[in-house]
């Protein structure tokens, strides 16, 4: 397997949230600060790669009628995991985050990679894809972030930066459009994303043709 | 008399202040998915329903009888998804057998509510507010409700999408979400509702 081609797919061209559209709740909901996106894109990234390593190491045993329960035994597993790690050591993460971490179960990235991808590859390729998949989540996570936290709150880096984590002011108090923060945003923002991602795939298509 | 009222409260909440897709953002990739004709969007929404509501109720069984007594309180995440996988997989059983006209007319989106993270999130959420057993029921339905509400309204919007004008790159998902935008900015009017 390439890993280069899986890199770009991760992070572009199949990317999990703006072009497989997976993974929709949480992106929407948690990326109001760049704390919480970091933190739920790490989490997700973590158990992402463990549960495609477990699945496709387990694939052959796995009787074919039962794979999906299989599969949500394995994350939750998992997913149980990190959420007692995080309540532990960012106990700040935990609060904000909430009821969004044990949800990640649920997270149809997840479950959607055990399904098309490591239960049909090798432990190694399982690996790296829920590492380049982890990323390509991640990243559109930080983006939606930043861009709601500068034009919502005209911050940046909310929750680690500046005096009591409330950001590095870059927008005066009196501009900023506080909707954006608002579940609104989180809609609109994403729209926006994925029709951008769609434009330049339609792009970069076009220019494959003409040549 | 009290109860009453805080259960008033309750459906107030799930059903139009704190809805589940508009606010707080869970089920929506059913919403998304299953939203292009109203009519399956009725059946995913009265199914979702039937599961949340049933969900409430089994898991905080299993909560305070199970995990509690013993211990257990950092297996509920595991606990309730594999309650939830064994209900949906139960009436998908019953429903086949005993209503194969609505089996049909669900499909494929049937096992789809395991994965539904609003059935999950109900009964996390459950937990979370200390909910007692009746309140739980009644959050789960109303819940459900909220769910349903939202997704026969969008699916209403959708149909008609098809004749909108709009930029070629917003077809498909993003004219959604935008829609899904303005419908949140909607509800967000619902807020000053406090009454109780």
């Amino acid at each position: 397997m390439n890993l280069g081609k899986q890199f770009k797919e991760g992070l572009l061209t199949n990317n999990p949230v703006l072009v497989q559209v997976l993974g929709m709740c949480s992106t929407m909901a948690i990326t109001t600060s760049f704390f919480n996106g970091m933190g739920m894109g790490i989490s997700v990234l973590v158990i992402l790669t463990l549960s495609n390593v477990i699945i496709a190491a387990i694939r052959k045993i796995i009787p074919d009628k039962i794979r999906i329960a299989m599969f949500i035994v394995v994350i939750a597993g998992f997913v149980t995991c990190v959420d007692l790690l995080i309540q532990a050591f960012v106990p700040a993460l935990s609060e904000s985050l909430g009821v969004f971490i044990p949800l990640i179960v649920v997270n149809c990235i997840i479950l959607g990679r055990a399904e098309a991808f490591s239960y049909k590859n090798g432990v190694v390729a399982s690996f790296w894809d829920g590492i380049f998949q982890g990323i390509g989540y991640t990243a559109v996570l930080l983006v939606m972030c930043i861009i709601r936290e500068f034009l919502g709150a005209g911050t940046f880096g909310g929750g680690i930066l500046g005096a009591d984590g409330a950001g590095i002011r870059i927008l005066p108090e009196q501009f900023p459009m506080g909707m954006l923060t608002l579940p609104v945003g989180g809609f609109l923002v994403l729209a926006c994303l994925i029709a951008l991602m769609q434009w330049a795939l339609s792009k970069s298509k076009d220019k494959e043709e003409s040549k | 008399m009290d109860t009453i009222t805080n259960l008033l409260s309750i459906t107030m909440g799930a059903i139009l202040v704190n809805n589940f897709i508009f606010s707080q953002f869970l089920g929506c990739c059913p919403f998304l998915g299953v939203s292009k004709k109203v009519d399956t969007a009725v059946g995913m929404g009265i199914a979702v329903t039937f599961v949340m509501g049933l969900a409430s109720a089994v898991c905080y069984v299993v909560d305070v009888f199970v995990l509690g007594r013993f211990g257990l309180d950092y297996m509920q995440t595991v606990a309730f998804i594999l309650v939830i996988a064994a209900l949906v997989q139960f009436i998908e059983m019953f429903l086949q057998k005993s209503m194969p006209g609505l089996y049909t007319a669900l499909g494929i989106y049937l096992p789809l509510i395991t994965t539904n993270c609003a059935v999950l999130g109900v009964v996390l959420l459950n937990v979370q507010n200390n909910y007692n057993f009746i309140e739980s029921v009644v959050y789960g339905i109303t819940g459900g409700l909220g769910f349903l509400l939202a997704i026969v309204l969008f699916a209403s919007i959708r149909e008609r999408l098809v004749f909108a004008d709009y930029p070629k790159a917003f077809e498909g998902f993003p004219i959604a979400l935008v829609t899904a935008g303005l419908m949140a900015l909607a509800f967000m009017g619902f807020s000053g509702l406090k009454v109780w």
